[in-house]
């Protein structure tokens, strides 16, 4: 039963990023890519990952495809007027991009799922992420605020006008 | 939750490896194949998601909770990166009227 979820959540994943790549409109391209942002969620949740998925859904389905969404309209870039690459550059990027998806996979299939410890039920509840956080990561998360701070500034900066 | 565990069972790890190398090579296809700067953009959130895709799934399969914390590490970034990116983009289009990438050559050798 969940091996059917996971093949369909990943032929809509692929079949979306795929779409997303070679739909002429923007407005498109970001509507495909937030149906691959929501099978991720889905593939979290069968992970196990009940937390990331739903920050997943809020972060990034919520909030940044929505920053994307806002930008093309704002810059009136819903039109398909794209000047496309010559025929020889894509013909490089499909053979570039297949012979990185070879390697990256000849490097990758040699992991082994090592036999899972017991009482690992629940690593992805916000329980036992919000202890591993709080404790062993704290100064990363504040860090990571500062970070929001200075990306908040920055961003306002650049945005207005001189 | 016995039920959702077993998951990491009925499904091996290369499956998901093999998925996460596919998005991810997609998103490296449409950062080569486009020429909107916003699409080339939108293709750099694809590969984070790949990446945190296979980094949650190492993190099921080890049964350690680090992967996962890393991965909310790297939404985060992924967001504050995403407004500073938007914001670069509004302000080639107010100066160069478009967002063609092969119309930015300036820094090009």
């Amino acid at each position: 039963m969940l091996e059917y979820v996971f093949y369909i959540l990943s032929a809509i994943s692929i079949a979306c990023a795929l779409l997303m790549v070679f739909a002429k409109n923007p407005i498109h391209s970001v509507l495909f890519l937030i149906g691959t942002f929501f099978s991720i969620a889905g593939h979290f949740v069968i992970l196990n990952a009940h937390f990331l998925a739903i920050v997943q859904i809020i972060v990034y389905t919520g909030a940044i495809m929505v920053l994307f969404l806002y930008v093309i309209m704002l810059l009136n870039l819903n039109k398909e007027s794209e000047s496309t690459k010559p025929n020889i550059v894509k013909v490089a990027a499909v053979v570039s991009a297949g012979l990185l998806f070879l390697v990256m996979l000849a490097s990758f299939k040699e992991s082994i799922a090592i036999p899972l410890p017991e009482g690992t039920d629940g690593i992805g509840s916000v329980k036992n992420l919000g202890k591993v956080l709080f404790s062993e990561y704290l100064l990363p998360f504040e860090a990571s605020s500062v970070l929001f701070l200075s990306a908040m500034a920055g961003s306002v900066l650049l945005a207005k006008k001189k | 939750m016995n039920e959702i565990t077993s998951t990491i069972q009925v499904v091996p790890l290369e499956y998901y490896i093999f998925l996460s190398v596919t998005l991810f090579s997609i998103g490296v296809l449409g950062m080569l194949i486009r020429r909107n700067a916003i699409i080339a953009f939108m293709s750099i959130e694809l590969m984070l998601n790949a990446v945190n895709l296979l980094m949650v799934a190492f993190s099921a399969f080890r049964g350690d909770a680090k992967g996962q914390v890393f991965v909310f590490f790297i939404m985060v970034v992924a967001a504050a990166e995403v407004a500073i990116g938007l914001a670069i983009l509004t302000m080639i289009h107010h100066n160069r009227g478009s967002v063609d990438i092969n119309a930015l050559n300036k820094l090009k050798w």
